[in-house]
């Protein structure tokens, strides 16, 4: 059933901003700004989009859930319209309503947008995504724990998951480092990267500790700007202005963290259950990859959706990634435009637009040679959400 | 009673949490267990996962369990923290089941491992104020 999805649908258009820190606009411009540049990139004019998904960040965007993105644009034929949430997952999430709406009949031309403007001139990345972190404000109850053991900010979580692999694996910080690598590399070759100096292993292991046992260098940038992405039918896809990406399979995965005995997400995460069904729609099998967009907010999070997707056995991520295969030349090409840790940091629209690019050839010194099949991840909150996109430049 | 002015940040209690307060302040791990399937759970949840009963009561946990997962924290976050930073922060699984947040005391960051045994220890920060960090067992 499942498999009647496949390839009737297809990304046409992209819209990525300037990105990084780039100051003097708020979140509802570079949203506004991405669709405008992803309609134009499509070909299409602004009557033709008749549906409108949207994904806040850290910053809001104006109007219930960013509705009022709307009324910013005069967008005034839409037939489907909703703010989404599942974190980082949500990007992969958007494409999945609108192609399931476009194969139903439900709408022609669907954008979905993620936009975000947390840096500020005056003060760091960090400080955008520090949690409880800032004040001195304890809540009552047992929330206040965290904030009376320490416990502050999204990386602290993250460096838990990845200890806990550490601990049961024996996966190191030099395995966490060759993910790191691998991806400066690639976004050396991306005019979209934000960091583009060559990385070494050494300048890794350099880096300061921010949780242990997460360096700098384990984590992702954070970025001002947007992204936007047009999902359509696969017949108006092909008649428009770029190669479609078509849309051969897509999944999700919420295991739920239930923090007692006997639950393991930390290590086992929701992207086996999203594969599943991902892959069984696209009709492939693991080694018809050809190129991963992996959901990178952390290193360790790459190593352990390579794990969770099978590309090696539970706990040999380690020594699977640090041999280089990710890197530019590299048996498994993954997070081609340096990822989240290198290139920019738009939550599932990272990988999501870099795997768009990908499959439409388009990627210039960082182009894959062979890109038939083209994985994209999501993944929202500490590992609590998983999403897939499988996407390919051939409708079947 | 601590020896000098605690300065870093103090939890206070709510409606649901008032009996693991003052428990931990008489020396005792409190949890709540589910009184149609006993399945326990930290405070704060109405509801048990498991069975769904709204109905718990309270029951003192062994104060033992394993080391889950930890992390050393570098990042000067909150400015009380600034001069015991790097510290440890950790989860630790209770044998009853649930995971809490806490700190691991006498043990050299160099020697948590995970999954060590280790047992409560009832940290009087102030006057009312008891935080369960844990130690190896």
């Amino acid at each position: 059933m499942v498999q009647e999805l496949k390839g009737k649908t297809a990304i046409s258009g992209i819209g990525i901003t300037e990105m990084g820190k780039v100051y003097g606009h708020n979140t509802g411009w570079f949203a506004a700004e991405a669709i405008r540049l992803a309609i134009e990139d499509a070909g299409l004019k602004k009557e033709d989009i008749d549906g409108l998904l949207v994904n806040t960040g850290v910053t809001p965007l104006p109007g219930m859930g960013g509705l009022d993105i709307q009324n910013h644009l005069g967008l005034t034929n839409l037939r489907l319209l909703t703010s989404l949430q599942a974190g980082g997952a949500t990007a992969a999430i958007m494409v999945q309503y609108a192609a399931m709406a476009i194969a139903n009949g439900m709408a022609n031309h669907v954008v979905c947008v993620f936009a975000d403007a947390p840096l500020r001139e005056s003060r760091g990345g960090g400080g955008a995504y520090s949690g409880t972190g800032g004040g001195g404000y304890v809540p009552p109850g047992m929330s206040g724990l965290y904030t009376a053991f320490g416990m502050f900010g999204i990386t602290a979580q993250y460096a838990l998951a990845a200890r806990r692999h550490m601990g049961m694996y024996g996966t190191t910080n030099d395995d966490f480092g060759a993910i790191a690598v691998a991806q400066r590399a690639w976004a050396e070759k991306s005019p979209h990267a934000q960091q583009r100096d060559p990385m070494t292993i050494e300048d890794y292991h350099a880096s300061r500790w921010i949780a242990e046992p997460l360096h700098l260098l384990d984590c992702c940038l954070v970025s001002n700007g947007g992204v936007a992405v047009i999902v359509s039918s696969a017949d108006a896809a092909k008649d428009l202005k770029q190669p479609p990406a078509y849309i051969w399979g897509i999944g999700q995965g919420h295991p739920g963290d239930l923090k007692r005995a006997g639950w393991d997400v930390d290590t086992n995460t929701g992207a086996s259950l999203s594969k599943e069904r991902a892959f069984s729609m696209a009709g492939i099998e693991l080694n018809d990859v050809d190129v991963c967009q992996l959901y990178d907010c952390y290193t360790y999070t790459v190593l352990v959706t390579l794990e969770d997707y099978g590309f090696c056995e539970k706990g040999e991520g380690g020594p699977f990634v640090a041999d280089g295969k990710l890197g530019p030349g590299g048996a498994l090409p993954t997070n081609t435009g340096g990822g989240q840790l290198s290139g920019y940091y738009m939550w599932g629209m990272t990988p999501l637009s870099e795997g768009i690019i990908q499959a439409r050839g388009t990627g210039g010194d960082r182009q894959v040679e062979k890109h038939d099949v083209v994985l994209v991840s999501g993944n929202g909150g500490i590992l609590d959400h998983h999403s897939t996109l499988i996407l390919s430049p051939h409708p079947a | 009673m601590a020896d000098q002015e605690y300065t870093r940040p103090i939890p206070v209690a709510d409606e649901a949490s008032q009996e693991f307060f003052d428990g931990a302040n008489e020396e005792k791990l409190m949890l709540q267990k589910c009184s149609q399937c006993g399945t326990h759970r930290l405070p704060g949840r109405e509801r048990c996962l498991d069975c769904w009963s709204t109905e718990s009561e309270w029951a003192q946990a062994s104060g033992k369990g394993k080391l889950y997962t930890y992390g050393i924290m570098h990042q000067k976050y909150h400015p009380a923290f600034a001069d015991v930073t790097p510290y440890n922060y950790a989860i630790v699984e209770l044998d009853e089941g649930p995971r809490i947040v806490t700190n691991i005391v006498n043990c050299d960051p160099e020697d948590l491992k995970t999954d060590m045994p280790v047992e409560a220890v009832f940290d009087h920060v102030s006057d009312g104020a008891t935080l369960i960090r844990f130690r190896p067992a």
